[in-house]
């Protein structure tokens, strides 16, 4: 019997240490320093947003958040390591632990922010929810879509919207659901659906994948508030706060006239007092955030403002074009604002 | 005295001997077999014909781009320039002969198991086993011993399909054997314990496991662990698998006659020798049909990981087949890909009858 | 020669065979029992510490979403619970109707691959040879993306008489529904049908008396045509048609059946019928051709022979694998997820499963389906495998 008693033991010994293992809250800052890269959750494949180009390069700019925090963290943005998710393993997989970030153009609700334990840091872009639809239907706004078939990505608010957008205006529908905006936009091109509808950007991001962009067209209307941003996990105010204040840093270096050309020296010689906090020559508040001193300068240095990553990604720069309108900066008549760094 | 001379031989009828008497025995015998003849001939006739014209007369076989396909028949072009992609997927253009050389090398390995001639097989094959793993990893994945190191998210296309399939073959298989005599077993909590296994696996898609697999393990697992996703994946896999092969297993073990148990146990064999000696390699050579269908299904199932994002060979032309240069190519990309699919399921069916009939001794009850 | 130690004495309890046989039994359940303890302790701090909500509340929260396809009405406002049950209906009906055909299909190419016939013999190797050595994933694709999404918009639609329509939007049909004559048209044929029962009765009380054969069925089957004939006659159609319309954007009216359910019931029935040839070829094979020499020596009519002496040998051996592979169209079913087709695992451990964000629940219910249907059909095969049995010997 003593073998069995002294197995026994053993056993639970293991299971007692692996119990206590779970319990001991990590904090995520620490796990991400010590493996070196921050894992970060994307879409799987939205030009603009985050997608892989011909090289297997991960670009967008929700990509460039995760590349903004992970240069505020190590100092060098490409310590990066992608998840591409569906919309369906998103969450899960943010928390689960999986990723560390998840930068996926999701929209911040009520109920996401809350039951299922997720915290988003802030809004990387404001959006609503629209319709993209052939041109040939002879359609000009979205009340004439009764009886349309509309093609919608699972697991996502638009889903959600939509029906409350018809059944308001007592319309018919017929949805087709896919798992990915590939499914989607290939649907609406072989004309399985009337009418694909998603936040707008995506609107304007799927348009540029189809073969003949310019038969299709975006209805004026935005049925619903889609406010896009990155998002952590509940419980670890430490690493919450370094991704808010990584948004934060490129709003304000935006706003302050801070861009990756002139970073290193405006660092230097810095003569606006506020220009100086956001780049470490005057106070610790990269200290304060458990980040190196210069930890603006280099998001800013290597990924730029958020001025610079809009137009790059998705404004001017970009294929998509998309204008500035909401997140224009709140002095540029836009809802871009961020606390500012004190 | 008369002899009696027989005269010769009539010549058969011309219509049952020769050509023609074939095609009466075998096509006409009566007015509704040649019914059938004629259906299934013009069944032949409106699908063999345009097939060919499509996949070979009408086809385009040279070009670079999209404009290139301009005959009416099937636009190989496709295939041709996402070629790489489909085998490889997003390994690094420079290392893929890393993977060119890790297949030549597994093929060239394993050949001496197939030569009837060669004696050790066994420990050939237990020695192959332990190294290969090893060999392979450093080639493919590489990090260490002067190959740089190419992680799994850029694994794709056939070759990740491959590895899936070999890794889910090596492992289905042992773990199958042990349920499989832990099923059989004389202790009743091991029996259960493997009943419950069993029929759990063989009870759910394997779609769901895969999803669960994808998005749910890290949280049983405490804070911190990870798994990496293609690993998580192959472990799905392997126990999706092995519950098969347990219950193919089974039926082999219980075709063998208790009188084969009773002898082992009276030359003295303890259970493990028992069963590793005696029994087991009968029982798995009256399964190899069992096994072998299951290594297909495994195969196949393959397939599925692009459910949980992976990008497998049909994943790879999936993609490939919504970029927008490439628009309208679905059909010749999953012709391509059923053709793949088809040589390499088919080429194992058929060396599995031939092992068959090779072990074949004769001792059919 | 060495005195041999005797087993009561050294290492008492290892070489014990029953001893070892407990230490082990007990060493296993620990290990599972520690094992699922761990991975319970772990999901349950994760969840805590990471304040995710948890338990089957959300089963009566309005779900918010709309189905392109429910066999029970739903509408928006209707609960998680009930999409549940849509999306267990669509899986079932994908399940039935793939099981169906796959199984007239697959009796076909058995047959066909025992057929006297060369050209047809090989035909039939020829098909499930190409078949069932494709994934299916891949054939539902191929159906879904090269065969339907090709097809004309509903406004080119390629139709049949202006009353069924085929194009990319699936197959739309005329639809009935029951008018007034309904009832009557369905008591007359209840009628009818009393009829033949008793007809039949009366021919074979005949035949065993006398031996004289009564056509049986061909008046059977004149009752059953003149009879609810009449009453159409009487009283008009029993049903009403809603013939389907081209409209703005689709064809309305009628039944629609999707074309996410075409492509997968076909995919599914085409592989799974491969296999059910194999069956049923091996199962008729598996009756020996002594056994049909006897009944024709009986004096058996050919018909007769199968019916009554081939086919339920066959079956015996047929049905326990044919079982399996119905089993495996249903698990197969859940491949519809790749085409967005609404069956249970697109729609509840997909759909609803994001909307909430309960992975553990949701998952945890629709493996459970999925278990109950497989265990409940091994269940009905252990039994029938039991009653042949006794038959046998």
């Amino acid at each position: 019997m003593k073998r069995l008693k002294s197995m026994m033991a053993v056993l639970s010994a293991v299971s007692l240490l692996g119990a206590a293992g779970a319990a001991q809250a990590g904090a995520t800052l620490d796990a991400v320093k010590k493996k070196g890269f921050v894992q970060c959750g994307v879409s799987d494949g939205l030009p603009g947003f985050s997608y892989v180009d011909a090289q297997g390069k991960y670009l967008g700019i929700d990509v460039d958040v995760c590349r903004a925090v992970a240069a505020a963290v190590f100092g060098d943005a490409d310590k990066v390591k992608y998840s591409p998710l569906t919309a369906k393993e998103r969450f899960t997989a943010l928390q689960s632990g999986e990723v560390d970030v998840l930068s996926r153009n999701t929209t911040w609700t009520s109920s996401r922010d809350s039951a299922m334990g997720l915290n988003f840091t802030g809004v990387t872009y404001y959006d609503g929810q629209g319709f993209l639809v052939n041109k040939s239907l002879g359609v000009s706004s979205a009340k004439e879509l009764d009886g349309a078939t509309v093609c919608i990505q699972a697991g996502t608010t638009t889903e959600l919207n939509l029906s409350d957008y018809f059944r308001a205006n007592n319309h018919t529908y017929t949805p087709i659901t896919y798992d990915t905006s590939d499914e989607s936009a290939k649907s609406l091109e072989s004309g399985r659906c009337d009418v694909l509808t998603s936040d707008q950007s995506q609107l304007y991001a799927q348009r540029i994948k189809l073969a003949k962009p310019d038969d299709y067209v975006v209805l004026p209307e935005v049925i619903s508030k889609e406010p896009l941003g990155p998002l952590v996990r509940q419980g670890d105010e430490e690493w919450f706060d370094i991704v808010r204040w990584t948004l934060f840093a490129m709003l304000n270096a935006e706003e302050l006239g801070v861009d990756s050309k002139n970073v290193e020296q405006m660092a230097k010689a810095a003569k606006n007092p506020d220009v100086a906090r956001l780049l470490g020559a005057e106070g610790e508040y990269g200290k304060d955030l458990k980040l190196p001193r210069d930890w603006v300068v280099q998001i800013v240095k290597q990924v730029g403002n958020y001025g610079e990553v809009f137009e790059r990604n998705i404004g001017s720069g970009s294929e998509l074009k998309i204008e500035r309108g909401l997140n224009a900066l709140w002095n540029q008549g836009g809802v871009q604002y961020a606390p500012p760094v004190r | 005295m008369d002899t009696h001379v027989f005269k010769p031989d009539q010549p058969a009828p011309a219509l049952s001997v020769g050509p023609l008497g074939w095609l009466r025995a075998n096509l006409f015998s009566g007015w509704f077999n040649t019914l059938l003849t004629l259906l299934g001939l013009y069944l032949v006739w409106q699908i063999v014909p345009p097939l060919i014209d499509w996949a070979f007369i009408e086809a385009d076989w040279r070009g670079e781009t999209r404009a290139d396909c301009s005959r009416e028949g099937a636009c190989w072009v496709f295939v041709g320039e996402r070629f790489g992609q489909f085998m490889y997927g997003f390994y690094p253009q420079d290392q893929r002969w890393r993977v060119d050389l890790a297949v030549l090398l597994a093929v060239v390995g394993a050949a001496p198991l197939f030569v009837a001639a060669f004696r050790h097989k066994l420990r050939y094959g237990l020695a192959f086993l332990l190294v290969y793993p090893l060999l392979a990893w450093w080639l493919l994945h590489g990090g260490f011993l002067g190959l740089i190191a190419v992680p799994t998210s850029q694994w794709g296309g056939l070759m990740l399909t491959l590895v899936i399939a070999a890794v889910g073959i090596a492992g289905a298989l042992p773990l199958g054997i042990l349920l499989a005599l832990g099923r059989r077993s004389d202790l009743p909590a091991i029996k259960v314990l493997c009943v419950t296994f069993i029929e759990f696996w063989r009870g759910v898609p394997l779609i769901t496991v895969l999803f669960m697999s994808s998005v749910m393990l890290p949280l049983f697992l405490p804070e911190g662990m990870n798994l990496d996703k293609l690993l998580r994946a192959m472990l799905m896999v392997i126990l999706f698998e092995a519950a098969y092969i347990a219950e193919v297993v089974r039926g082999g073990l219980q075709a063998i006659p208790k009188g084969q148990y009773e002898a082992a146990q009276a030359m003295g064999l303890g259970y493990w020798r028992m069963m590793g000696l005696v029994v087991l390699p009968q029982a798995l050579k009256l399964v190899i049909p069992g096994i072998v269908n299951t290594f297909i299904a495994l195969f196949k199932d393959t397939s599925l990981v692009i459910i949980i994002g992976l990008f497998d060979f049909l994943n790879s032309i999936k993609r490939a087949t919504a970029d927008p240069a490439w628009l309208g190519m679905s059909t010749e990309g999953y012709v391509f890909a059923a053709v793949v699919y088809w040589i390499f399921c088919f080429g194992i069916s058929r060396y599995s009858q031939r092992l068959e009939r090779r072990l074949e001794t004769g001792h059919r009850h | 020669m060495p005195v041999a130690t005797s087993p009561g004495r050294r290492g008492s309890l290892l070489s014990d065979p029953q001893a070892r046989a407990w230490i082990f039994q007990v060493v296993a359940v620990a290990a599972v029992v520690a094992f699922g303890w761990f991975l319970f302790h772990n999901t349950q701090a994760n969840l805590q510490h990471r304040g995710i909500t948890s338990g089957f509340g959300f089963l009566d929260n309005a779900a918010g979403f709309g189905i392109t396809q429910h066999l029970i009405d739903y509408s928006e406002s209707d609960s998680y619970g009930r999409v549940f049950w849509v999306g267990l209906l669509n899986t079932l009906l994908v399940s039935v109707i793939g099981i169906i055909l796959a199984t007239v299909l697959g009796f076909v190419l058995g047959i066909a691959r025992l057929s006297s016939n060369w050209l047809i013999r090989q035909l039939a190797t020829a098909y499930i040879e190409v078949f069932r050595n494709i994934p299916p994933l891949l054939q539902i694709f191929f159906w879904y993306f090269a065969v339907i999404g090709p097809l004309p918009g509903p406004r080119d639609s390629l139709s049949l008489g202006n009353l069924i329509f085929l194009n990319n939007r699936g197959v739309q049909m005329p639809a009935p529904s029951a008018s007034e004559a309904y009832g009557p048209f369905m008591l007359a044929l209840l009628a009818a049908l009393v009829l033949v029962v008793l007809l039949s009765r009366w021919a074979r009380a005949r035949r065993l008396a006398t031996g004289e054969r009564f056509p049986v069925f061909w008046s059977s089957l004149a009752l059953v045509v003149a009879i609810p004939g009449a009453c159409v006659l009487l009283f008009g159609s029993p049903v009403n048609w809603s013939v389907p319309e081209l409209q703005r954007f689709n064809i309305r009216g009628g039944w629609v059946v999707i074309p996410e359910l075409v492509s997968i019931v076909m995919a599914l029935a085409i592989y799974t019928a491969a296999f059910i040839g194999e069956t049923v070829r091996s199962g008729i094979q598996a009756v020996s051709g002594g056994q049909t020499e006897a009944a024709a020596s009986l004096g058996l009519r050919h018909g007769q022979v199968l019916r009554l002496v081939v086919i339920p040998q066959a079956l015996r051996v047929i049905v326990p694998p044919l079982t399996s592979q119905y089993l495996n169209l249903t698990k197969n079913s859940s491949l519809a997820a790749a085409i967005g087709y609404p069956d249970m695992v697109s729609l509840f451990a997909g759909t609803v499963l994001n909307q909430t964000g309960q992975a553990i629940e949701t998952m945890a219910i629709t493996m459970s389906v999925y278990l109950a249907i497989s265990l409940s059909i091994s269940l009905l095969m252990n039994a029938y495998n039991a009653r042949i049995a006794l038959v046998e010997r």
